[in-house]
């Protein structure tokens, strides 16, 4: 397999030496052809990265292609200006319960579908996975009825009703993202040996005792896929916390953006380092976790 | 252990589903409790088709949406799967510079891709010397808002299809070379074929990827001028504005219909070889 697509000559001599040779100009244009489309994906962010290092005075004067100016203070007048502590705080407030809660609830529906064989465990699971691939725009009209009628206690939200706060929403992240993680979670705790839990059952373990202790220690390695790609999806959560919060002092950094675009309106270099900023923790994700985040997005497609 | 999942995703997924459809028959002013409302049947229905002015723009764009995803961004993505799934010196690094977008949410992508697009500052503009308002104007909007997804999608695609790739048989591609195969013609009449799950999985995701296509939009301009697609169109029938209560959700019953046909493959697909 070491020939481009597009080379015949490969059908003509199927040989192995053939295979070996490293440096075919098929080869060479393949190497181009991906350097040029890797430059070309890298670019917008390497272009945000620059431009946030460089002073708004010199780019006003010389356009924003061109060399110098060099500066670090954007990032410090991005996070001042855009209160980026609050938001973070925000998006912490959110992100940790919302995933600790999705595990929690995902790993509860896999362990009973895939250590029991009931009749409706699969529709069950068919209930739970659908339940994610809806467009939750469609929701939203009952779900904004729902949390403006529900009282919650004053020390939980100010306003008194589950509307505009930060526990809405690490409710209706959980609802969604359970079923994703349930399925995911099901299809690796089908291949954990049934004997297992009938030595369980004969060491008079619960049913419970052998979901905490037993299954989940387990499951480890999904666990943590699914915590790291939770981790992102619901720090990347933009619409239910846009439509669900409305002061502007609660939303989480990802929503945030929306009001930030005024405030840095006129000010590009502003504008690149508040992105860099709120790409951090993501791409710090992609370059600490990235198995993890990989093997997370693909165990939903490839079974197992 | 199923009770408290099932009460959470059913009272705030399902139940405000099925409430969508419901309310879509119905004329409800929003205040006070449902009883208060009128069953009107199929009026909002005919009003979003005929009286709405928004609405079939905004379905066109979606529909553009879908096909630039299906015939550009996702055969783009599973191209480039299966060229770095040949033995190549630094294929890591292209998957990473592919899939980097993947982790930044629309939202950002919008926003970074404003240093781009934008008629005053961005880098399109400055290189090649044109005025044009690439996110403002409603000649290009669409087309500039495609290009900033797709920037994402094709990593996306190239991911998943990648994996899928990975987990073909191996001996099917030497039996193939054996037998005098071109990789092309190996690719198209072996592998392409046994992956049809994947396959399958890939058309889902992108369909509903389009249905539900909103942030990257919402960042822009709030899907006006030009930017209008079904999920904004629901969305701001609902914040702020109460009156249209049973409208939106006809809007929202839209979606849902058009999202369950896909819901149903996506299931039948995975869940299949299952009890």
């Amino acid at each position: 397999m070491s020939t481009l697509a597009l080379d015949t000559s490969r059908a003509v001599d199927p040989s192995p030496v053939v295979r070996k040779k490293r440096t075919t100009p098929a080869r060479r244009l393949l190497h181009v052809f991906l350097i040029v489309v890797s430059a070309t994906w890298l670019f917008p962010l390497l272009w945000a990265l620059y431009n946030s290092f460089r002073n708004y005075s010199y780019t006003a004067i010389h356009g924003y292609a061109s060399f110098g100016g060099f500066t670090v203070s954007n990032f410090t007048n991005a996070w001042k200006q855009g209160d980026f502590t609050r938001h973070f705080l925000n998006s912490a407030v959110i992100t940790v319960p919302a995933v600790f809660l999705t595990l929690l609830l995902s790993s509860m529906v896999a362990f009973v579908v895939s250590r029991f064989s009931y009749k409706f465990n699969l529709a069950l699971l068919g209930m739970f996975t659908a339940a994610n691939l809806l467009p939750p725009q469609a929701l939203l009209i009952p779900i904004y009825r729902m949390f403006r009628a529900i009282p919650v206690p004053l020390w939980v939200n100010d306003s008194g009703t589950l509307l505009n706060s930060l526990w809405g929403l690490v409710a209706i992240n959980t609802a969604f993202q359970t079923g994703f993680c349930a399925f995911v979670l099901s299809n690796y705790m089908k291949t954990i040996p049934m004997e297992l839990y009938e030595a369980a059952d004969v060491d008079g373990a619960s049913v419970f005792r052998q979901w905490w202790q037993l299954t989940l220690p387990l499951c480890r390695p999904p666990l943590a896929a699914l915590a790291t790609l939770e981790v992102t999806w619901i720090y990347n959560e933009f619409f239910w916390a846009t439509v669900l919060l409305q002061s502007g002092d609660k939303f989480p950094i990802t929503s945030s953006l929306n009001n930030l675009q005024g405030q840095f309106f006129t000010d590009f270099n502003l504008l690149s380092a508040g992105s860099i900023i709120v790409a951090l923790p993501t791409l710090i994700v992609f370059f600490l976790l990235q198995k993890q985040f990989v093997s997370g997005l693909t165990m939903g497609s490839t079974k197992g | 252990m199923v009770a408290i999942p099932s009460i959470v995703v059913i009272g705030l997924i399902w139940l405000p589903a099925i409430s969508s459809v419901v309310l879509s028959f119905t004329r409800w002013n929003g205040i006070g409790n449902l009883s208060g409302s009128d069953f009107i049947g199929l009026t909002n229905y005919r009003n979003v088709a005929a009286n709405y002015p928004p609405f079939w723009p905004a379905m066109t764009h979606n529909l553009i949406w879908l096909l630039v995803m299906f015939f550009i961004a996702t055969p783009a993505g599973m191209f480039l799967a299966v060229l770095l799934d040949k033995e190549i010196r630094g294929s890591r690094f292209y998957q990473m510079a592919l899939y980097m977008p993947v982790v930044l949410s629309l939202a950002l992508i919008g926003f970074i891709w404003q240093l781009i697009f934008s008629q005053q500052n961005g880098l399109l503009n400055a290189v090649t010397g044109s005025n044009i308002d690439w996110f403002g104007d409603q000649r290009y909007n669409l087309w500039a808002a495609l290009v900033a997804t797709s920037w994402r999608q094709v990593g996306y695609i190239m991911l998943l299809y990648l994996a899928g790739l990975k987990a073909v048989d191996h001996s099917l591609r030497e039996a193939a070379a054996i037998d005098g195969c071109s990789e092309s013609k190996a690719f198209f009449r072996v592998i392409f074929p046994v992956m049809r799950p994947i396959n399958i999985i890939i058309l889902v995701v992108t369909f509903i990827e389009s249905l539900r296509a909103f942030d990257l939009v919402w960042i822009i301009n709030r899907g006006r001028n030009g930017l209008e697609l079904i999920a904004t169109l629901v969305t701001q029938n609902v914040v702020g504005e109460a009156s249209r209560i049973g409208f939106g959700s006809a809007l929202a019953t839209v979606m849902l219909l058009i999202s369950s046909g896909f819901i149903v493959i996506y299931l039948r697909v995975v869940m299949k070889g299952d009890r």
